[in-house]
This record gives C-alpha cells, structure tokens and sequence, in this order.
C-alpha cells in the first residue's frame, strides 16, 4: 500500500533533528508537526513568528496570531515575533535549517514548480522561492502521480519554476528520492510497493 | 509636533491623488490597514498602484477597492485567496506584478532606508529574474531587485503614543514596519493611542520617525481561516 497523507507527513518528520529551525509549508507539509515526537524543533512563520504552537483551542482563537496559511494559531513560551523582513532575513541569510513544502511537478535537475498553472491558476509564489533559494535543505512531500496517472516527477518541469536545482530530498506516497547527479535516486520505497513499481510511477531517469 | 488626527479621512486629506503608488502593510486580513482602506475607498481615488502583501478578500481589506475598480496595478506575492481579484487579473483589467514575499518585503525596507536596489538569490532561474541585472558573488549568481519609493504608506498597529512610535501585536506585525518605512508620508491607525511616556522605549518596534500621521479607531479584524483543535 502507498502511504497515505499522515504517514507522508510521518517519514517527513524523521528528516528533522533536534535544534532545528522549520519552515514548512501548505498541506501535508503542515502535518508534519504532528509526528516530531521529542524532538526540539522551532517552527518558523514566514509571516513573522518562530516557535510556532497548535492550532488554538474554541473560543481562543486572536485574529492577530495567524500562521502563513492564514489559519489561527498559537504562541509557546519560545516564541518571539518580528516583521516581514526580518522574517526573510533570516530565511535569504541561510538560518533556517530545512524547509519541507508541497509540489506540483519536480525536475530531476532538482527544479521545483508549485506556484502557478499559467491561464487557468493564479494564487501567487507567496515565500516559496525565497524559502527554496534561502533554507539550507529542501524536502518536497508530494503525490507521486497526477490524479491520471502521469508522474510529477518529471525529466524537466512543464510548469513556471518556483526555483532552480533547489530541491534536496522527495517524499511521495510512493517513497523517498535524492535529487544526485544525473537524475533522481531511490533511498527507500513505502511499506508494500517495489521499486518497479516505483521506477513505472516514475518519469524522471533513476540512477 | 501634531500626528494625531480625528477619522482616516481627516488624516487622508490632502495625501491622494491619482495614480499614487500606496505601500500597504497587513498579511492576509491580519493587520491591515482597514479603516484608511475603507477611508480610500470613500474619497474615490483611482489608478492606484498599491504594494502590499495581498489584496484581501472580495468584501474586505484592498478587495474593497477592487469592487470599485480604484486599482490599476498591484504588487503582491499572493492574491489567491480573492475570487474578484482573479476575474480582474485573467481579463487583463487589472495589471499584477508578482514579488517573491521576501522580495516584497526587502524592496519596502531597502526604499525606506535609501536603497535603491540590491542583490538576491530568490527567483534565480525562474520567470521573476526575467529582464534584471545578474550577477555573480563568489560564484553564485543573483539578480538585482529595486528598493520601493511609495508615494504614500498605510499601516496598522497596535498601540502608539502621542508622538507616533508604534507598538504591533503578535503576527499582525508582518509587512508594516518595512510598509510604514518606504513611503514618502505614512499615515498608521492604531486600536489605542497612549499618552507619551507610557510606553517603554526599549519596546517601541517602529520609532515615530517614520510615522507622519496618527488615527485611533476600532477594527473589526476578521479572521480568514479560523481553525481550531479539539479541547
């Protein structure tokens, strides 16, 4: 069996070490801090806040306290707050550790593309392409395939990029892949599926 | 020295025009500028250019002067959270200019401290370094990005004191001290203006420096995306 969104999210989390500082993004993505266990991780806002808490309680909800995806949010005794380009300060100058985003196609160059499907989805790159260029370490958490069938693991991407040779590490419902020279490589396959099937999933060259 | 003024129309009185490029602070709908958006929106300025993280959405916060179309061009690094915005920009009545949200926010805070342009990685290979400078610092490359001079700046915070400084809660800090930085007259509404003194200066995030004009008033701040766990 693939894995699902939690079990997604589940292997994301064992990409994180204690100390780090996190940035992560819109979605699956956003599970991930459900599965960091004891591990002393500082989630990083890119709208102005580090030591990110859980979603907040009925009835406490503060309209001033939001996260990136403009939900309700809670502070932690760690947190501290700041301005947008303080934000992106420490994001561009290379202080935050890993970033772990979603994807909408990824070239085995390491290219990303997740921001914009041009004439029919306009929504923006938001901080996706300063997180990319600035973070030491990107993992993408994506679907292996398009609701279709076709892969988005691709040999270049189709779609506006978000950033170039920017992405580190893939995880999807399928497995986990390196970006290396010459293309993408597997580091492991999820529970019940081989690497054929993988590698059929796949149109990216695997090295 | 005499900042504080009695509505947003009254502290906008004499700083629109036309055409005007208006930084805007506030991200998403969470400290936005609501009452000088809604005093804009009144005075019925039009073909403005305004730089601000967003576009709100359709009934609130800049979505107010896109129903009204008083906005030819906005600079922002996502609007997808606002349907009209959509309509206007795919049928070509509205023009975009997409930032990388670092970018955005950089650009402000390089206008407001005499930067004209500066150099950044983000947006390297990608449609955003289309047209501009590149160049190579230790072997990496990046692209020249300008600082920006707005016209006139809109922003919200928390508390002032008499002579302007500013105090901002939590994330509803965001785009606003860059926003209030880079305009050529800054106008800032605040939920409560306290008696000079009384704010510890070793607290102040943006100094009065930056603030021209000075409104109190109460803000509706509507949540976007309320999301709660179970108790």
């Amino acid at each position: 069996m693939p894995w699902d969104r939690n079990q997604m999210a589940a292997r994301a989390a064992e990409e994180l070490e204690d100390g780090m500082y996190v940035n992560l993004g819109i979605g699956i993505p956003t599970l991930v801090a459900n599965y960091v266990g004891d591990k002393d991780i500082t989630l990083q806002s890119e709208n102005g806040m580090l030591g990110m808490g859980p979603f907040p309680i009925e009835g406490e909800e503060d309209p001033d306290l939001i996260n990136a995806g403009k939900q309700t949010i809670t502070e932690l005794r760690r947190t501290a707050y700041f301005d947008s380009a303080t934000s992106f300060g420490m994001i561009r100058g290379g202080k935050i550790a890993a970033a772990i985003l979603g994807a909408m196609e990824v070239a085995e160059n390491g290219d990303l593309a997740n921001w914009m499907i041009p004439g029919k989805l306009v929504k923006g790159m938001g901080g996706a392409m300063d997180l990319v260029a600035g973070v030491g370490r990107v993992i993408v958490v994506m679907d292996h395939t398009s609701k279709h069938g076709d892969s988005k693991l691709l040999k270049s991407c189709t779609l506006p990029l978000t950033g170039q040779g920017v992405v580190d590490r893939i995880i999807t419902n399928l497995g986990v892949l390196d970006v290396v020279d010459g293309g993408l490589r597997i580091v492991e396959c999820a529970d019940g599926v081989s690497e054929e099937e993988l590698r059929a999933a796949t149109e990216a060259t695997i090295v | 020295m005499q900042k504080i003024y009695g509505s947003a129309a009254e502290a906008l009185d004499g700083v629109l025009s036309d055409g005007m490029l208006i930084a805007a602070g506030g991200f998403g709908l969470c400290g936005i500028p609501e009452l000088l958006l809604q005093a804009i929106k009144d005075a019925g300025t039009k073909n403005l250019t305004f730089a601000s993280n967003n576009a709100g959405v359709d009934d609130f916060g800049i979505g107010i002067l896109l129903q009204t179309k008083q906005v030819k061009k906005m600079i922002s690094s996502y609007v997808g959270e606002n349907a009209e915005f959509m309509r206007q920009y795919l049928s070509g009545e509205l023009e975009l200019e997409f930032n990388p949200q670092g970018t955005l926010a950089e650009r402000m805070r390089a206008g407001g401290c005499g930067i004209p342009g500066f150099y950044t990685k983000t947006g390297v290979g990608t449609v955003i370094a289309d047209g501009k400078e590149h160049k190579d610092f230790n072997g990496e490359t990046y692209i020249m990005e300008e600082g920006i001079f707005a016209d006139l700046s809109i922003v919200k915070a928390w508390k002032a004191d008499e002579t302007g400084n500013l105090v901002f809660r939590k994330t509803a800090r965001n785009f606003n001290p860059p926003a209030a930085m880079c305009g050529k007259v800054c106008v800032a509404e605040v939920e409560e203006i306290v008696p000079t003194g009384s704010l510890d200066p070793d607290m102040i995030h943006l100094p009065g420096i930056y603030v021209t004009r000075l409104i109190q008033g109460t803000h509706e701040k509507r949540i976007e995306q309320r999301t709660v766990r179970q108790a």
